[in-house]
């Protein structure tokens, strides 16, 4: 098994010429010595965890295990009862640095789909043409052009969750969390948003919480188990091959069995 | 339509009504059919038209100031914890106090003109709106919420863009209340001491037995009041037009 890395990438020719923005790198994330207790409870002792940066990483365990919790701890949405050290490659410091996709939408009903992946820049009070511009760019490559003007309500539940993605991209964060965000769709649905999402995210640093093994054999660079005993983490699974995978590969079979052996807890880690 | 169902329901009272007059026969000063309502209407048009007129100028105002200080109150108390902290007992107390207790006291202060009748109206009012305005932008959807902090959104962004919005549904069912219950807050403030209005009307008539008269000022006002009713609630369903489209969802889930 090869051991993750702490290396500080960053995407191909984007850090050659001048300064990059933060929004061209693809920094590791490093959490050292993390605790975390909510209202007495301990959910994490200690916990040091290295994501790699420019890859997909997703994390599986079993629901109540923390999984989410480690989400928003990294996003910065949970910063009470937190101990220990969180960095994004050189930096310490979270403001910037993540973009949040959920396993809801969140579209806001009261605004239409275009304003709705253009929501982060409005709220920021920078949405400008040259944002708006990118956003109806970003709506074509998803199969979404004719529905700019339209608001949310009109439209299925996997094109809701490709608008959500698209506001993920639009925060041109060099992190992107994700927490089970295509659970709620239909499995052909589901596919399918996952092949889109590793072709517009490639490159970035990606965490993705999921309860289901072959979403992570399909997309993930590296997969974690994670334990219900205090954020126990398996050590990393390395699929073979690029993501996304192919549903019926039979390699991913038996790592699934694998997989799930691990969330049983017969095997440890 | 929703206001078809309404007149139909009125006019299926009017006949009830001219029924038990005609099968029981009471005499007119005690209970007057609806023809002869209609014709002390027509026959009082004048004072009832100048009274109404006074009435509704009272509710108009009663409703746009209660929902102005109801509005700005809801809004400091999202804003600030600690005006929080002091707004809440005055939300609280606006609604213990029984305002039809507080008519006299107000009179007293603001005099038998329009101004205590309108203060009556915003009193209460006062409470829905705050209620209802400020419930519905602290329910705001919290994963919208922590969506909006991971995107580093200003606090002010956060309340103009989600809070509000999301608050509107509420605040148009609090706007809904407050519309049916402005007109009362105006008539009783008319009834503890007036000497214009509807109100002041309806006592007046009573005091001479004009019971036809009376009742046609209480017909002009049941109209003034579903009128502003109606009206509210079609500006509230333009305003909030998402919800309609989401309620067209509905059935499929």
């Amino acid at each position: 098994m090869p051991v993750n890395s702490g290396r500080y990438r960053s995407v191909e020719g984007s850090s050659s010429n001048g300064s990059p923005g933060i929004s061209d790198l693809a920094p590791g994330i490093f959490l050292e010595n993390v605790s975390f207790a909510y209202s007495e409870k301990e959910i994490f002792r200690g916990l040091n965890f290295t994501v790699e940066g420019g890859l997909w990483t997703c994390l599986i365990g079993p629901s109540g295990c923390g999984k989410s919790t480690l989400l928003r701890i990294i996003s910065g949405t949970l910063r009470e009862g937190l101990t220990g050290s969180i960095r994004f490659g050189g930096f310490a410091r979270q403001e910037g640095f993540t973009a949040w996709m959920a396993q809801k939408d969140l579209l806001l009903p009261w605004l239409t789909v275009l304003e709705n992946v253009c929501l982060g820049a409005r709220l920021r009070g920078e949405l400008t043409e040259e944002k708006r511009c990118k956003a109806t760019m970003l709506l074509e490559s998803a199969g979404l052009s004719g529905y700019a003007q339209v608001l949310p309500s009109r439209m299925s539940g996997g094109m809701r969750q490709r608008a959500a993605l698209l506001r993920t991209l639009m925060e041109e964060r060099p992190v992107i969390l994700m927490d089970e965000p295509f659970s709620a769709l239909d499995a052909l649905t589901r596919l399918k948003l996952q092949d889109l999402a590793a072709k517009l995210v490639r490159g970035k640093t990606v965490l993705m919480v999921t309860h289901d093994p072959l979403e992570a054999l399909r997309l993930g660079h590296r997969i974690y188990v994670m334990h219900e005993n205090r954020g126990r983490l398996s050590r990393a699974i390395v699929p073979p091959g690029t993501p996304p995978r192919k549903a019926g590969d039979p390699a991913l079979a038996s790592l699934q069995e694998h997989l799930l052996s691990l969330l049983e807890g017969k095997e440890s880690a | 339509m929703n206001l078809m169902r309404l007149l139909a329901v009125a006019a299926g009272l009017v006949v009830l009504w001219q029924g038990v007059v005609l099968v029981t026969g009471v005499p007119h000063f005690i209970l007057p059919g609806p023809l002869q309502v209609i014709r002390a209407a027509l026959a009082h048009q004048g004072p009832l038209a100048h009274h109404a007129g006074i009435t509704l100028v009272e509710i108009v105002s009663g409703l746009f100031l209660g929902t102005l200080v109801g509005v700005s109150s809801a809004l400091s108390m999202i804003a600030s914890r600690s005006l929080k902290r002091w707004l809440l007992p005055i939300l609280v107390v606006s609604q213990a106090i029984p305002v039809f207790a507080l008519a006299p006291l107000l009179i007293l202060w603001f005099g038998y003109g329009m101004l205590s009748k309108v203060a009556m109206a915003v009193l209460i009012i006062y409470f829905p709106i705050t209620a209802s305005f400020y419930d519905g932008m602290r329910q705001a959807d919290p994963e919208w919420l922590e969506l909006a902090k991971v995107m580093d959104a200003k606090p002010m962004a956060v309340v103009r863009h989600i809070r509000i919005p999301a608050a509107l549904p509420a605040f148009a069912s609090g706007l809904r209340v407050a519309a049916a219950t402005a007109p009362i807050g105006a008539v009783v403030g008319e009834w503890v001491g007036s000497s214009e209005g509807l109100g002041f009307y309806m006592l007046h008539a009573n005091a001479r037995m004009q019971i036809d008269a009376m009742f046609a000022a209480l017909t002009v006002l049941a109209v003034l009041a579903l009128s502003l009713y109606f009206l509210v609630d079609y500006a509230m369903n333009r305003i909030v037009f998402w919800q309609k489209e989401e309620r067209k969802e509905d059935p499929k889930t």
